[in-house]
């Protein structure tokens, strides 16, 4: 086909178009959910969690995890009567096959770690790149394809909720199971838990029940001197816990 | 009020640097995706793309819509709050072809004491046992109905 100058001012105004959807990128994944009319964070209740590792084994599972590395983790505190300030914490695999029984005096009890889901997170603020961003309804999360895997983010998250992917070299970290709460679903973690002791919490619905709960019950965030604005609550925490 | 001498001079950095300008803004936008800065400092489009990954774990609201039996004998029992994934595994493939993927057969003898074999850190209130001494190596739901586990006589074996 011979391009004449008629065909060419006819064929620009289409590549201009097809370029332009090329730049626009992927459309929206879930059409009813609406960024703006969520604000998500968690529950952990110190009181009902019983150390079984329903939820690392299930984070690993929905989230593809490499062996080795955890998005959440359980980690048993133990705290003798006599060194309140220094407990003895373990976490064999991230408490993923359990615990083994072990017979001592004192406190001890088992501590969930994940995300925080900070509203002034340390580690988006360090991403040197734009990789890392808080999104409109409050989820940490990182772009794979914008990710250069320089571990800034890893150092900076005073909870030490993030792992550089060795295979991917990114840095990956917990996502609230971005895909499964846009859907109405629970979060993995939340769904094999057996007692109820994660429980996902959208604070900007009204007739959620963490609300409700807040008002009634002791609660803290982990390191709250550290200012992030932890969305991560815990029912019952000791002090003991770092 | 003379003429500069070198205008000429001037004129052709001035348009080196008004080319490299334009080339700058045309470059920048051909290279920075157009959803970037939507939010915020980051590609906008990451959202929906994370969004996008598949789901492995199917959720009690999706096996409650066939397996309502189930749910309605646990919603009496102790176990209420345990949701059918956390023993059965993950099950999405299932719950989307119900007839070829079949669930796993599940060994009690591994699943009950993940919960209630006794650890010290425990709840005290949370009933747990000492297997070996419990059962006497007798399979758990020989006695307990694993969906609505306590024994209505009363009586403990």
């Amino acid at each position: 086909m011979k391009i004449t100058r008629r065909r060419l001012l006819i064929l620009l105004p289409a590549a201009v178009v097809a370029w332009e959807s090329v730049l626009a990128g992927t459309p929206e994944a879930a059409p009813n959910y609406k960024l703006t009319e969520h604000w998500w964070g968690m529950l952990l209740d110190i009181d009902k969690c019983i150390g079984c590792g329903n939820c690392v084994r299930a984070c690993a599972t929905e989230n593809d995890v490499p062996d080795g590395y955890f998005r959440t983790w359980v980690e048993r505190y133990h705290v003798s009567d006599d060194d309140l300030a220094d407990p003895v914490v373990d976490s064999p695999d991230g408490g993923k096959h359990g615990f083994p029984l072990l017979e001592r005096g004192g406190k001890n009890f088992f501590v969930p770690k994940m995300c925080n889901h900070c509203a002034d997170s340390p580690c988006t603020q360090v991403c040197p790149v734009g990789a890392t961003f808080i999104t409109p309804d409050g989820v940490v999360l990182v772009d794979k394809t914008y990710c250069v895997g320089c571990r800034y983010c890893i150092q900076a998250c005073p909870y030490g909720c993030r792992f550089l992917n060795s295979k991917t070299q990114t840095a990956e970290k917990c996502t609230l199971c971005y895909h499964r709460i846009t859907k109405g679903l629970t979060t993995a973690c939340c769904e094999a838990c057996p007692t109820g002791a994660r429980q996902l919490a959208d604070l900007k619905n009204p007739k959620d029940p963490i609300h409700a709960f807040l008002r009634t019950h002791s609660v803290q965030v982990l390191k709250p001197y550290m200012a992030t604005g932890a969305k991560v609550f815990y029912n019952d925490l000791d002090g003991s816990v770092r | 009020m003379t003429r500069f001498k070198d205008f000429e001079h001037l004129l052709r950095v001035a348009l080196v640097f008004l080319v490299g300008a334009v080339a700058f803004v045309v470059v920048r936008s051909i290279l920075v995706p157009r959803s970037f800065g939507e939010y915020g400092h980051y590609r906008g489009n990451a959202i929906a793309e994370i969004a996008t990954q598949p789901i492995v774990f199917a959720g009690h609201q999706t096996c409650e819509a066939c397996h309502c039996d189930v749910s309605d004998l646990k919603s009496k029992g102790k176990h209420v709050t345990v949701n059918c994934e956390a023993c059965h595994g993950a099950l999405a493939r299932h719950a989307g072809d119900p007839t070829t993927v079949q669930p796993p057969k599940l060994d009690t003898a591994v699943l009950c004491v993940r919960c209630h074999e006794i650890n010290g850190a425990r709840p005290k209130s949370f009933p747990q046992i000492v297997a070996k001494e419990h059962s006497a190596g007798v399979s758990c739901e020989t006695c307990h109905q694993p969906h609505s586990p306590l024994i209505e006589t009363g009586a403990k074996p």
